[in-house]
């Protein structure tokens, strides 16, 4: 049953050092207030889990609480690269950065099959690409019809923190807009952590949205506006402004600590 | 009407696109020549965005695969696994539009690495959703810019593999795969030497080398609109 928490409570209990860590949504509900918790507490070691890194990776790997990176698309959408990822795999500041990297056909079939308790999902993908040698997946062959395919093994993280729009007093989750990843996440983690805008009476019936159970989920937080600069329909607009500026902050180490220092180490508010 | 050469590349490349064609689209330069053809001659077109907007009709630009503008106006929303298993596995896309960083004579594109995968010069992106866009759309509209970083004999990182019916437009003109990459047209102004030195390789050219129609007034109009708005 969910536990309807606080936010530096629920990271406190669910993130361990040298745990694994997947905080999704794909652009949207992309949960920054709890990736920034995560920098507050420390942790360390951390094998961060993400189809699209994103800023909230770039910021997570910067800090220091990454020493591995499972991902199949890192870059800061329309603008260009995520400076301190590069920083790190390129000249291994502040410390090296294992990767492993996949398509994203691949990791969302790797979800889904930690969320359908599979050891592995069968897709058309990696063949004859330099990718296939060079990360975790394998041939296949079809017991039925021969053909050859590609399996990739589950993901199973310890921990899985999504972003939604809101949630109700018990804890079930109601989201909507891009659902992504999101669903797959909660149900593949050893624990999760669905952090919210707002905690509401009822959770009235929405188009196209989906509602995870109370039960399913480990811990449910309010966070509002915890999703900026990504966003959360219906509540706010995706900040573009803020991640094209984010092109200057992250690419010189010292303006990127100070930002950090700044917004989120002595700051427990959203952003902006 | 004036023009750059940006400009030029973007309307060649929409206008690769047909109407009521199913279209998986790329961020970037591709979304920008999709909209233009949904806006021109292809008001029928449906792009999906892999963030699993099905149908998206921007009114401007996104400057990512998820703002909520393609949400808004898409036909249906779905997760991540059901656009990729269902919609590009199962054999519903007609055109991917793909950008990269480069690009070898067969069409194979880099957008991972440049140098050593473990020692890279340059780290780029990843893969992304490209390579089986790539590899199960029926047909693949490749843009990017043509210069010797990008036209490379050496691919650092088969990202994605070339597709058998792929179109590569370039802000010097249009190649198509037959085999390999043969220049068919090269855009106005645009001489056949400066398509050769902006190959790392020797370029194969059409017998019957043409040269593209220059955008419309309509065309430069919508396009600047788009970028505008």
């Amino acid at each position: 049953m969910a536990d309807v928490t606080t936010l530096p409570e629920a990271i406190r209990a669910l993130v361990r050092d040298g745990d694994s860590v997947a905080l999704e949504g794909f652009t949207h509900l992309i949960p920054f207030a709890a990736g920034h918790e995560i920098v507050r507490q420390g942790r360390r070691d951390l094998e961060l889990i993400r189809m699209t890194p994103d800023l909230i990776y770039d910021q997570l790997i910067g800090m220091g609480c990454a020493r591995r990176l499972v991902f199949s698309w890192g870059g800061n959408p329309g603008v260009g690269s995520l400076h301190r990822l590069r920083d790190a795999v390129e000249n291994g500041w502040p410390g090296p950065l294992e990767l492993e990297e996949h398509s994203h056909a691949g990791m969302a079939n790797r979800y889904a099959a930690g969320a359908s308790n599979l050891p592995f999902a069968v897709l058309r993908g990696y063949r004859g690409t330099d990718l296939e040698p060079r990360t975790n997946v394998a041939p296949i062959t079809c017991p039925f019809t021969g053909e050859e395919l590609t399996a990739v093994p589950a993901l199973r993280p310890d921990v899985g923190i999504v972003h939604a729009q809101r949630a109700d007093r018990e804890g079930n989750v109601q989201l909507w807009g891009i659902v992504g990843i999101q669903k797959e996440v909660v149900l593949a983690a050893e624990r999760s952590l669905v952090t919210v805008e707002e905690i509401v009476d009822d959770l009235e019936p929405r188009p196209g949205a989906i509602v995870i159970p109370k039960w399913a989920i480990t811990a449910v937080a309010e966070a509002p506006r915890g999703a900026h600069p990504s966003y959360a329909h219906s509540y706010y607009d995706r900040d573009n402004d803020f991640y094209k500026a984010w092109d200057a902050i992250a690419r010189d180490r010292d303006a990127f600590k100070a930002w950090m220092e700044e917004h989120v180490l002595w700051s427990t508010t959203p952003t902006r | 009407m004036e023009h750059d050469a940006d400009e030029m590349m973007t309307v060649a490349a929409a206008r690769e696109l047909r109407d009521g064609e199913v279209c998986f689209v790329g961020i970037g330069l591709p979304s920008t020549a999709a909209n233009l053809a949904r806006g021109m001659h292809a008001p029928e077109v449906v792009l999906i965005y892999e963030s699993g907007t099905i149908g998206s009709k921007p009114t401007r630009l996104p400057l990512s695969i998820g703002d909520g503008d393609l949400a808004e106006t898409a036909d249906s929303v779905v997760s991540v696994p059901e656009i990729f298993n269902y919609w590009l596995q199962g054999g519903r896309i007609d055109v991917g539009f793909l950008g990269a960083a480069q690009i070898d004579r067969h069409g194979n594109l880099n957008s991972t690495v440049i140098g050593a995968y473990d020692e890279p010069k340059v780290r780029l992106p990843g893969a992304g959703g490209a390579p089986e866009i790539a590899a199960q759309a029926r047909r693949v509209i490749t843009i990017i810019r043509q210069s010797p970083r990008s036209f490379v004999s050496e691919i650092g990182f088969k990202s994605s593999l070339g597709a058998a019916d792929q179109v590569v437009i370039t802000d010097l003109g249009v190649l198509r795969r037959d085999g390999e990459l043969t220049l068919e047209k090269l855009h106005p102004g645009v001489t056949l030497e400066q398509a050769r030195e902006a190959t790392g390789w020797d370029l194969r050219v059409a017998d019957d080398l043409s040269e593209t129609e220059p955008p419309t007034a309509e065309e430069l109009r919508l396009l600047r609109e788009l970028k505008a708005a």
